[in-house]
């Protein structure tokens, strides 16, 4: 219980300076930069809007920086983010909340297969230690996991999109259609879904590979995989419930922290191909200086990373009694 | 753009016999560093990352030797294919591209040479202190390092230099510095952790050696390994997300570099008018930048890790 009161704390205490960081950030930028927003929006959106900006950003008002941070943290808490002012009149929690299923269905169902995948890779590789794959894979995968994101996916998009013209690389879904439940909708999302899902596969797997391959190979030199093989066990028995089941436990902390990370680890990839996720309206609210917009979705991605890490650590203390006393 | 990161991090340079040195260095830092060049001699990805880390360094040093033409100037036709007078061609602006390559290297470098000594020092500095000082120094300075950790960074980044607009390169190391250290100074202070209890530290405290000249001259030479591999991934990420940033419209466009290239390339359509060399060359030369970084990290990795390095095929056999 200790513990997990611990771990809330440090859960709030996070959320508390990100929050601060939001409310901070544009008052330290030299010549507050909510000011010529305000001026480039001012006569666009409504009076009572104007002034909720002002209020919210600091500009114009005549309370103290305590009595300002005060009614902010009060607006978060309740949910008022604000309005768009790039999407004006929509409000900044309706974006979000459309931007949030496209983000969750590309980078989320991508990282769980990355994750199986390379597991997969990983646990062969390190079982024929020596063999072909594993001797060029750390190479191979130190590499393909420094490529920018966004780079390849303009190669992608050169090769098969434009060059060979096999898959559409705007967009989630042609624009043409209206949205439905039908058979032919979903397959126009899923078309449009390959091009940047792959872009993300290629790049995140080589991750998941090494740092599988790496525990594996530790957990096959323990004395009971050694056990396991004077009893004589079928090799296939060793691998899978020997070496590899002891092996993915530290990687599944590391897959819960990144299953966090599927808010706002994507966002190039977005950008690149246009696909209207959260990443993608990070970059349009920074490029229109929508700034309510902006503070909303990165409070939003470090909510998701908190809410991931507080699940994990509760769930690898419940699966691991020792790290209730070392956490 | 995912990281590696190791999963052990380089052991503390303490008496670990280490063959083929021919003579070892009381001086742990010179011994550490003795070990790394071994490394590189004997470690195949290392020698690989070491000879890319020359080049580009070579290039962006004397840019001048390779290209003759003013990356900026507009003053070619535009969209050239590869010809003798311009090796890659010219961009859809009219400028060389092989020139803006070669230039491009230099603000690359430069971030990515500032941000790892910058936050390298950041994180020996704050780590070695919370390991050492203990307590509720070590309390604190942990909290604010677990913190910063799990704010997302590349979010953090794109909001600062959005509020920033444009950062020149200087800005640009400073943000990337001051955002980025939180990881490597976490492993610094387990490994100082792990440093604390031993007896040539026991023996300067007897001595009655200041807590300052303990840090500096007892603990921290023996950290050289992991303080290099905290310079590498720093340098690493700082390339990636220098560019990265700078490709999304936030850096200064007036700065010739591959992540501005390939801003402009975007901008222009390049895939659409067959300009396909001028987003396929600069990211190239980032992948190749990174592949420098990562290998030597990954194979100082192996080095601390004796069991990850590859088996020779021969001596291959299944035992037990």
């Amino acid at each position: 219980m200790r513990f997990a009161l611990r771990r809330l704390g440090f859960f709030l205490l996070t959320l508390w300076a990100a929050l601060t960081l939001n409310f901070v950030l544009p008052r330290l930028m030299p010549g507050n930069p909510a000011v010529a927003m305000i001026a480039k929006f001012k006569g666009g959106v409504s009076p009572q809007a104007l002034k909720a900006l002002e209020t919210q950003f600091g500009v114009q008002t005549h309370q103290s920086l305590i009595s300002q941070y005060g009614s902010y943290v009060g607006n978060m808490a309740t949910g008022k983010f604000g309005v768009s002012l790039s999407q004006y009149p929509a409000s900044v929690g309706h974006i979000v909340m459309d931007a949030i299923p496209w983000t969750l269905g590309l980078v989320g169902i991508t990282t769980i297969f990355a994750f199986l995948l390379g597991t997969g890779i990983g646990i062969l590789g390190a079982w024929r230690r020596g063999g072909l794959l594993d001797s060029i894979m750390p190479p191979t995968f130190v590499i393909t996991s420094v490529i920018p994101y966004f780079w390849l996916g303009l190669v992608l998009i050169l090769i098969f999109g434009v060059q060979l013209k096999w898959l559409p690389y705007f967009f989630s879904y042609d624009y043409t259609l209206t949205p439905s439940f039908s058979l032919s909708f979903i397959g126009n999302v899923i078309e449009h879904a390959i091009l940047p899902a792959v872009t993300l596969l290629i790049t995140t797997i080589g991750t998941w590979i090494l740092t599988m391959r790496n525990t594996m190979i530790t957990t096959l030199a323990e004395d009971y995989v050694r056990m396991a093989r004077a009893k004589g066990l079928p090799s296939r028995r060793i691998m899978l419930d020997y070496a590899a089941r002891n092996a993915i436990l530290p990687n599944l902390t590391g897959f819960a922290m990144s299953l966090g990370f599927v808010l706002g680890g994507a966002i190039l990839i977005e950008y690149v191909f246009n696909y209207q996720g959260v990443g993608y309206w990070l970059l349009a609210a920074v490029d229109n200086e929508d700034y309510p917009l902006m503070q909303a979705l990165f409070l939003l991605i470090t909510v998701a990373v908190l809410v991931a890490i507080l699940i994990s650590d509760i769930a690898t203390a419940v699966l691991d009694p020792r790290t209730r006393d070392a956490g | 753009m995912a990281m590696i990161r190791p999963l052990s991090a380089p052991g503390p340079d303490l008496p670990v016999p280490v063959s083929r040195l021919s003579a070892r260095s009381r001086n742990p830092a010179v011994r550490g560093l003795q070990r790394m060049t071994t490394a590189i001699r004997s470690n195949r990805k290392a020698t690989w990352g070491f000879v890319l880390l020359v080049l580009f360094c070579l290039v962006s040093a004397f840019p001048w030797v390779l290209a003759h033409d003013d990356p900026s100037a507009m003053i070619y036709p535009v969209s050239l294919g590869p010809s003798a007078h311009h090796l890659l061609g010219t961009t859809g602006l009219g400028q060389d591209m092989f020139a803006q390559l070669i230039w491009g290297a230099r603000p690359v470098l430069l971030i990515a040479f500032g941000v790892g000594l910058g936050a390298t020092g950041i994180a020996v500095l704050i780590g070695v202190a919370a390991a050492y000082l203990g307590g509720w120094w070590d309390a604190v300075l942990n909290l604010v390092v677990d913190v910063l950790l799990v704010i997302p960074l590349f979010p953090l980044l794109i909001i600062i230099a959005g509020y920033l607009h444009s950062a020149g390169t200087l800005v640009m190391i400073a943000v990337i510095t001051f955002t980025g250290w939180s990881y490597t100074a976490r492993q610094l202070r387990s490994q100082a952790l792990s440093l604390r209890n031993r007896d040539f530290l026991e023996a300067a405290r007897v001595r009655g050696e200041r807590r300052l000249y303990i840090v500096v001259v007892e603990i921290i030479p023996t950290m050289t390994s992991l303080i290099v591999a905290s310079f590498l991934t720093n340098a690493l990420y700082a390339v990636l997300f220098s560019t990265s940033l700078q490709f999304i419209g936030l850096g200064d466009p007036t700065v010739v570099s591959w992540g501005t290239m390939l801003r402009s390339a975007e901008n222009n359509e390049a895939f659409q008018t067959g300009q396909a060399l001028w987003i396929i060359a600069p990211g190239l030369c980032i992948v190749g930048l990174g592949a420098a970084f990562a290998l030597l990290n990954y194979a100082f990795d192996e080095i601390g890790n004796p069991a990850l390095r590859p088996l020779r095929r021969a001596r291959v056999k299944r035992s037990g």
